[in-house]
């Protein structure tokens, strides 16, 4: 079946340093090339929230100019969203899910590195908008204010968009189909691993609602070089239609950025804890539940835009209903960790912390779905608290739990175990730190994106600030342990965790081809603690009876 | 241990509500309220914070408590027990958030709905009569849609007003006109207890009208109207922010709402009706000639109160 496809792989039998700068179809080298490049962007993106929040450190606009302060915020967001997380899920996807489910490559390999070789142009090009004036506008961009305020910036900012955009559909029909189709033969959808799953319903979503986003950027860009008014007022345009088609992409793109991580949870808690997933199928489904509900939502960024009242109350309801499949993850981790053996290494701490912090995430976003509550707080620090618990909080933390995790099988080297924590403990003190602060600076009065504000909120604001500082030294183990693993590290071995999914069946860092022969499904994903005697949906099955019965 | 493990259960149940329920009326996060509309929206808020509040507890309390009772002993390869799921406690942990976010829908719609957000004019596009008519002149065919003149109400609230305001958001200054007596204003003066409507558009780019005591905000757009309709009850100044990104110094774009009673009220309105006549002209004259940053903040910092220590930095 797969056959066809290794030729192509590449030409030669031993992984040279070099293939990495290259146009490689490997989906492993694929995979690293997203991961280290999306690394590089998160040091760039974080600098940019270092100098916001040392500007916010003090009420009056002094540390940058207002435009530049503008042009910080709007590429801090842009390079976070399109340059960081987004890649980071794409490289644990490129990286895993062949060897997940048993194939020795992707199913559209040269697909693959296309998109893969669209990100450092894209990026570059980002980043080159400050020769020009970089956009100011917010990475949400709103017309008229985007036409209005440095053209030139504005249409980098579109194109390098549309670049990173085109990049996240090819490889999410790369995903769909490698996962449908490319399954060893005993693998079926069920007992595959639910970071598949995950990504399954992540690629939908990107494939529906991606180019709706790239849709709306190129009216844009006709308004804002050829003048003609699909959204300029002036014309007889109308900016809310160009939100309406924003949000249409934006709202899912939270799920794009976070569901991939809830698939790393789902591999890194049962592996840690020593017991299997609690409810697979409930996680799997959650999964598609969300995708399908995050595709009617969009309209509730919007609540304070105009929209008709009977519009309002329907967003909030479709919203609210996400509490429910994001709540059966949540606790269906916590009854995973309940009466396991729980090893608190590096990748488990932050799988845990990321339990504790998108919690917080998932409970503030109930509260700003009710329409009433979110007048007062939309484009509050309320709302920049409450994303950043899941963002950071959320995908960040899951995003390092996953990191750690599989570090041996993707290097092939052990890392130290002693920085891993310090880094979470510093992480998880900074996040907190910061971006707690931020809800009640939001209660009480302080709107966002804005340099100068009232000097009653300076202590929280020096407060955030502070945080902020934590997290940027936070970043300093994690570079030492890098460096430091891939060069003085042992090596690692095939399995070090004793997990089961088919990855920790092959060598550390795997060879080319994946498998020396192809793998053996002789157990479920999550089948630990459980005898190969044993009916394994005893309990379960047993359990709707007596349901059904009552 | 002793204690039957219910009964720890029990008294962990019964904290646990205890501390969600003072903590819901208790966190003091929210300013002031100034009208009842605000309270409301406070005591939604509280509920939501009262089951956030036990929630949070719950969660965080399995993580700490998982932390330190299933650790993983030194050398202990063994795994824990194969539970791969039970089905009526996912079945109770899929009903609870269920009837949760149904009781807050619920609760949200009649805040929203006793706010004014469902007042008929503001959740149709045309008021029914002027449709009606607009049908009847073109026989039956409907009339383009014509965004500047003004029959789109969008916004929150359209009760009967005691008292209408034309409010323009231009970049960075409100500007606040009162029709019935031609006062012109960068701060806006409202009497106690009275109905008040705000008609608003924006002439550049978007903006948004936020006062945090009255938890209200509404986006204001340039080329249609949106409303903002609210009853103040409590004297006092309270500030208007500009909620929605509109340029570099959007973080100045603040001035003040005063809360008065009726006396000083009309007090105000009376000392202002001859000063602004010329007020007015000197406005309309700045606001079309092309103006430089500078310039343009020079002439708001009146209303903004900026002082000439901020706008000195600003021009750096
Ligand atoms: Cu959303
Ligand atoms: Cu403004």
């Amino acid at each position: 079946m797969t056959t066809n496809i290794v030729s192509e792989k590449s030409q030669h039998k031993e992984r040279k340093l070099r293939d990495y700068f290259t146009f490689n179809t490997d989906h492993k080298v694929i995979g690293i090339q997203y991961l280290v490049t999306s690394f590089l962007f998160y040091f760039i993106g974080g600098a940019f929230a270092e100098v916001v929040r040392t500007e916010l450190a003090t009420p009056d606009p002094d540390i940058v100019s207002p435009e530049l302060y503008n042009q910080l915020f709007t590429l801090h967001g842009t390079i976070m969203i399109f340059l960081w997380i987004v890649p980071a899920g794409a490289a644990f996807a490129n990286y895993l899910i062949p060897l997940m489910i048993g194939a020795e490559d992707m199913a559209f390999p040269r697909l693959n590195a296309v998109a893969f070789w669209l990100i450092p142009p894209g990026g570059v090009l980002l980043l080159s908008s400050f020769l020009v004036g970089a956009p100011q506008s917010g990475w949400t961009s709103y017309p008229p204010l985007s036409l209005m305020s440095g053209k030139w910036g504005e249409e980098i900012w579109i194109v390098s968009v549309l670049l990173l955009g085109t990049s996240s559909i090819l490889g999410a029909i790369n995903f769909a189909t490698t996962i449908l189709k490319m399954r060893i033969k005993d693998m079926d959808l069920h007992s595959m691993p639910l970071f598949c799953w995950a990504m399954l319903a992540t690629s939908a979503l990107i494939l529906l609602s991606t180019p709706v986003l790239a849709g709306a950027l190129i009216l844009l860009s006709f308004d804002l070089i050829a003048g003609t008014s699909f959204f300029n007022p002036t014309g007889g345009g109308d900016p809310v239609v160009y939100q309406h088609l924003f949000w249409f992409y934006s709202h899912p793109a939270v799920y794009i950025m976070i569901m991939p991580f809830f698939g790393v949870i789902s591999e890194v808690i049962p592996v840690h804890s020593r017991k299997p997933i609690f409810g697979y199928r409930a996680i799997a489904y959650s999964s598609l539940a969300i995708s399908f509900l995050g595709l009617i939502v969009w309209a509730h960024h919007m609540f304070t835009s105009g929209t008709p009242g009977w519009l309002r109350m329907f967003f909030m309801a479709t919203t609210m209903l996400i509490a429910v499949p994001t709540g059966i993850k949540v606790f269906s981790w916590c009854a995973t960790l309940w009466g396991g053996k729980i090893e608190l290494n590096s990748p488990m701490l932050f799988a845990m912390g990321f339990v504790s912090s998108f919690l917080i995430g998932g409970l503030t976003g109930v509260m700003v779905a009710s329409v009433p509550f979110d007048i007062h707080v939309h484009d509050t620090y309320f709302i920049v608290g409450h994303f950043h618990y899941v963002l950071f909080g959320g995908s960040a933390l899951a995003l390092f739990s996953g990191f750690y995790h599989w570090f041996p099988k993707m290097t092939g080297k052990n890392y130290n175990e002693g920085l891993g924590q310090l880094h979470f403990i510093l992480t998880f003190i900074g996040l907190n730190i910061t971006f707690m602060p931020m809800h009640q600076l939001g209660l009480m009065g302080m709107n966002r994106r804005i340099a100068l504000y009232d000097v009653q909120f300076q202590p929280l604001n020096l407060l955030s600030t502070a945080g902020a500082y934590v997290m940027a030294v936070s970043t300093l183990p994690f570079i030492i342990n890098v460096i430091w693993s891939l060069t003085k590290g042992t090596q690692a071995e095939r399995n070090p965790w004793r997990a089961l999914t088919l990855e920790w069946q092959t060598a550390s860092p795997p060879i080319i081809e994946n498998f020396e022969e192809e793998p053996v499904l002789w157990s479920g994903p999550y089948d630990y603690g459980i005898d190969d005697e044993e009916q394994e949906e005893e309990s379960v099955s047993d359990m709707l009876a007596d349901v059904s019965a009552k | 241990m002793n204690i039957p493990g219910n009964i720890i259960t029990l008294i962990a149940g019964i904290l646990l509500t205890l501390i969600s329920l003072w903590y819901g009326q208790n966190h003091g996060l929210m300013p002031i309220e100034a009208s009842q509309g605000a309270a409301e929206v406070d005591d939604l808020f509280n509920l939501m914070m009262t089951i956030a509040t036990g929630l949070f507890l719950i969660v965080q309390g399995v993580l700490v408590y998982s932390i330190f009772k299933f650790r993983r002993q030194k050398g202990d390869k063994t795994d824990g027990p194969g539970i791969e799921g039970n089905v009526p406690l996912e079945i109770v942990w899929t009903a609870i958030p269920t009837v949760i976010v149904f009781i807050l829908a619920l609760y949200s719609f009649e805040v929203y709905n006793n706010l004014g957000g469902l007042d008929s004019e503001t959740s149709r596009d045309f008021p029914q009569e002027e449709m009606q008519m607009a049908e009847n002149q073109n026989q039956g065919k409907m009339v383009a849609f014509n965004p500047h003149q003004g029959h789109l109400s969008l916004g929150i609230g359209n009760a009967n007003a005691d008292i209408e305001v034309d409010v323009n958001g231009i970049q960075y200054a409100w500007i606040f006109t009162y029709p019935d007596s031609g006062v012109v204003s960068g701060e806006l003066h409202v009497p106690i207890n009275k109905q008040i409507k705000l008609n608003m558009k924006a002439g550049d780019v978007i903006h948004a009208f936020w006062v945090p005591q009255l938890r209200l905000k509404q986006d204001v757009l340039p080329g249609r109207e949106s409303t903002f309709a609210f009853n103040a009850n409590r004297i006092g100044d309270y500030p208007i922010i500009c909620a929605e990104l509109c340029g570099a110094y959007h973080g100045g774009m603040k001035t003040t709402l005063h809360v008065e009673s009726e006396e000083d009220y009309q007090k105000w309105i009376q000392e202002n009706t001859f000063a602004s006549a010329q007020e007015k002209a000197d406005t309309m004259a700045m606001m079309t000639q092309p103006m430089t940053k500078e310039s343009r903040l020079e002439m708001h910092s009146h209303h903004l109160g900026v002082n000439s220590e901020t706008l000195a930095q600003l021009h750096h």
